[in-house]
């Protein structure tokens, strides 16, 4: 098998790493404390587990992946130090670098395979199972059709990680940094939670609903650029008590991405200069119930989209610099600065001409236009967006249109039995990738296509973009997909998400990514608090 | 002894409605435990459901809750991985407690108090601003006065911390916003009852006697002006040790009080379960106290049972 090579120096990671960090430890003031308060009680400090953002966030302070995503957006190896792909791109083999579990345990690719094939295995209560659909046999184990050890997951030895996949899959190095594609510890079973990582942190001290503490892992493969000694996290689920607490000192930092600010404080915040502004690949939107009437027709979809005055509800409702979105893709995924804008926001006259030919296909008047209803989950700034919405359909297309604010477990329900006209919804991309998106929609039978939308060409395109090897190829052919998608608009792109964060002057060194995580591996402290 | 027999097996019986109710509507509030907004596929849906037994029929699902219930065992929380019903009211019962503790002593001895002083001087400036005090107590939501509260002595004066939980100090703001309402409702209570009683003719006979109002007050006036408010302090002492949602978000506690809300909006079922169960038998356990404590104030309710 002919094999390429992918030349990523270790050296050169750990220069970067070595740069970035800025300066040596024996220059900081002593006491590398950092405290935050994370808001809710994360439910489950396994990667296998997790779903919630909290717990994916500290998970990523004691596990690390294969790769890793750098903060200029590239995938760089992580735990692996050398990776081979075939030629066919369907053959991944990563050679393990020496690191250690923080309990002194070499961490291996036995590892790996045993956590990836935990994942799979169907009696295994995890939510990320399908994550790892594209390997060989994985979803045949998964529903138990064939037994695990025909899964395309294999350790050669203890160093050497060999995994088959389906079709050729440009973005698996970016799941490989995902928490879901982190390994577990295998010698210590299946504890409540995980005390052992082979993360720059470890968990010291976890009081439930109260705090958790983390320590320095002192068996981290890359101990020598970490430099805080502790990590406090208290949980004050009020965000005004957080607020109170950074402006009393009793924390370094409020807001995203553990929190989020009052939104009746940042004006104030903003005005103080205090406020810090993260954008993030995120992008929150109206979906339509493609298969009800009369979001069956594309030109009413059309012209509910364009009626949208994004730019005024970035301004005065969400308040955090937020984008108006006009394509689905936030263009952090395309490695763009600035999103393309498929059509013009508040394009008030073309939405009343699509409003008036979509009437006229469904041989209805304004009038004879049913009664709409505009659903989203208990939130005050859901609220908001739905009122004033509602006030610019009204006023473009003379079109009243009903708020139905649902109990969260109430609104999911509704939205996976797709009883709904219009409904909100957002996500944060899960990998570095348009197809995080995009593959929501790839067929009429994926769980999360809410819309119920399908479009046998878009789903050709995504297929076609499976099993193209080159990856700027592979983007033109997303890229159109992504204007296939808006062309035929079953969501109503609103905004790209961006959030913001209040950080003390002596927090040094602290890294939020483009899939907001947050990076404390370089981070320290410069004066004592 | 009988009557006391009768109660206990009305209340063991309401106990066991209240968690068959429970259950039964618990199953009935649409949503699933395990849907979130990226949604899962079927097939793993369907494997988490089994791990948890909830691919049962409902009702062996509740014959199973109640075998375990009598065992002891109310399950593992389907949200918080390895955590067991019981660990979660263990940790989180001592903390609502203590504070709710403190919160009952301050609003019982403010409250009886304020009342008997604004009976004492009925009509007069220190009834009107009694009055006033319990209005606003009453009127003003617990979570508006906690802010203020933090905003004051914390932010402003600096003397309590501003949140969190595990000192004496981060105690007395929580405890005081969690006591504002009872205290306000017993004061008002007791002023009521106060002024009734003084105006009875044994208080009378008592001041023609020349004892001293003092004395009147402690033996003649108080045991039977506390007559109404013992029976608000049964419900009053189990809403308020379980905790409070309000609060315990505001100050960081990580009490119990915050369960009963989330374990609901996470559809969380023996969570629900458990708390309830809980809060219930706590519930009827302090309605059985203040009963008991009734026919020892009142022995008119003793020989009422008795001759009935």
């Amino acid at each position: 098998m002919l094999f390429c090579r992918l030349s990523i120096s270790v050296m050169a990671i750990l220069a970067l790493c070595g740069c970035s960090s800025g300066r040596k430890n024996s220059h900081l003031p002593k006491g590398q404390e950092i405290r935050f308060n994370i808001h809710a009680e994360p439910p489950s400090l396994d990667p296998r587990k997790s779903t919630d953002l909290t717990s994916t966030l500290l998970i990523k302070l004691c596990f690390e992946g294969l790769t890793k995503i750098n903060q200029d957006n590239t995938i760089a190896l992580n735990l692996a130090e050398r990776l081979e792909i075939s030629e066919d791109k369907k053959t991944y083999t990563f050679f393990l670098r020496d690191a250690l579990w923080s309990d002194g345990v070499p961490v291996s690719a036995h590892d790996f395979e045993a956590t990836w094939k935990t994942i799979l295995s169907p009696s295994f209560p995890s939510p990320f199972a399908s994550d790892f659909y594209l390997i060989q046999n994985a979803k045949e184990a998964r529903m138990g059709l064939v037994p695990l050890n025909e899964v395309g997951i294999h350790a050669v030895d203890d160093k050497t990680l060999v995994v088959h996949l389906i079709h050729p899959t440009e973005y698996f190095l970016a799941l490989t940094a995902t928490h879901p594609f982190f390994a577990v510890p295998r010698h210590v079973g299946e504890p409540s939670f995980f005390s052992v990582g082979n993360g720059p942190f470890c968990l010291k001290e976890w009081k439930h609903y109260q705090n958790l503490t983390f320590e320095k892992n002192p068996k981290y493969w890359d101990k020598d650029v970490v430099k805080l000694e502790k990590i406090s996290c208290f949980l004050i689920e009020d965000e005004n008590s957080e607020l109170a607490m950074y402006e009393n000192g009793e924390v370094d930092w409020a807001g995203n991405p553990f929190s989020s600010l009052p939104l009746d404080a940042v004006a104030s915040l903003r005005k103080k200069g205090e406020l810090k502004i993260h954008d993030y690949a995120g992008v929150y939107y109206y979906i339509f119930n493609t298969k009800l009437y009369p979001f069956n027709n594309v030109h009413i979809r059309k012209a509910f989209t364009l009626a949208i005055n994004r730019q005024l509800i970035v301004d005065h409702i969400t308040q955090f610099g937020q984008k108006p979105a006009m394509s689905y893709i936030p263009p952090s995924l395309w490695h763009e600065e600035k999103a393309v804008a498929y059509f013009k926001d508040h394009a008030i006259l073309e939405a009343q001409k699509e409003f008036a030919l979509g009437l006229e296909e469904l041989g209805i008047t304004k009038e004879q236009f049913p009664k709409i209803t505009l659903t989203y989950n208990t939130l005050s700034s859901h609220h908001k967006i739905a009122q004033a919405i509602q006030g610019q359909w009204l006023e473009a297309l003379g079109v009243k249109v009903e708020l139905a604010n649902r109990e969260w477990k109430v609104f999911l329900d509704e939205l996976q039995n797709h009883q709904f006209h219009i409904a909100r919804m957002g996500g944060v991309a899960s990998f570095d990738d348009p197809m995080t998106f995009l593959d929501l929609f790839r067929y009429l039978s994926q769980s999360n296509n809410y819309a119920q939308w399908t479009n046998p060409q878009f789903s050709k395109l995504l297929d076609k973009s499976d099993r193209c090897t080159d990856p700027k190829e592979r983007l033109k052919i997303l890229k159109a997909a992504e204007k296939l998608f808006i062309d035929e608009m079953p969501i109503a792109p609103i905004y790209f998400t961006s959030s913001g964060y209040l950080e003390k002057p002596y927090v040094k060194n602290v890294f939020l990514s483009n899939m907001n995580d947050i990076n404390l591996k370089t981070a320290y402290i410069e004066a004592p608090h | 002894m009988k009557h006391l027999i009768k109660k206990a097996l009305i209340l063991l019986c309401s106990f066991f409605v209240v968690v068959t109710a429970t259950f039964f509507l618990m199953h009935a509030i649409p949503g699933d435990p395990f849907s979130q907004d990226k949604a899962i596929p079927q097939e793993i849906l369907k494997a988490m459901h089994e791990h948890y037994g909830l691919d049962q029929p409902i009702f062996i699902q509740y014959l199973k809750y109640l075998k375990g219930l009598c065992q002891g065992d109310l399950g593992p929380s389907f949200k918080y991985q390895g955590r067991l019903v019981q660990d979660i009211i263990r940790d989180g019962f001592p903390i609502s407690g203590y504070l709710g503790l403190q919160a009952l002593v301050i609003a019982l001895v403010g409250g009886l108090g304020l009342g008997s002083l604004a009976a004492f001087y009925h009509g007069k400036w220190q009834d009107h601003v009694t009055i006033v005090m319990a209005i606003l107590g009453i009127s003003i939501p617990s979570f508006i006065l906690a802010t203020y509260l933090q905003y004051l002595f914390a932010m402003k004066l600096g003397w309590l911390p501003v949140a969190r939980w595990g000192s004496f100090p981060q105690t007395i703001l929580p405890s005081l916003a969690l006591s504002a309402a009872p205290l306000a409702f017993i004061a008002r209570l007791m002023r009521s009852s106060m002024i009734e009683i003084l105006a009875q003719d044994y208080i009378m006979t008592a001041k023609a006697k020349g004892l001293s109002s003092f004395q009147i007050f402690l033996k003649h006036a108080l045991k039977n002006a506390f007559l109404p408010i013992l029976s608000f302090l049964g419900p009053l002492a189990a809403g308020i040790l379980t905790g409070s949602f309000a609060i315990e978000k505001i100050f960081g506690i990580p009490g119990l009080g915050s369960w009963f809300v989330q374990s609901i909006t996470n559809r969380d079922y023996t969570v629900i379960m458990g708390t309830t169960i809980f809060y219930s038998a706590l519930l009827l356990l302090c309605v059985f106290i203040v009963d008991l404590l009734y026919c020892w104030i009142d022995p008119r309710i003793r020989y009422d049972n008795d001759l009935s």
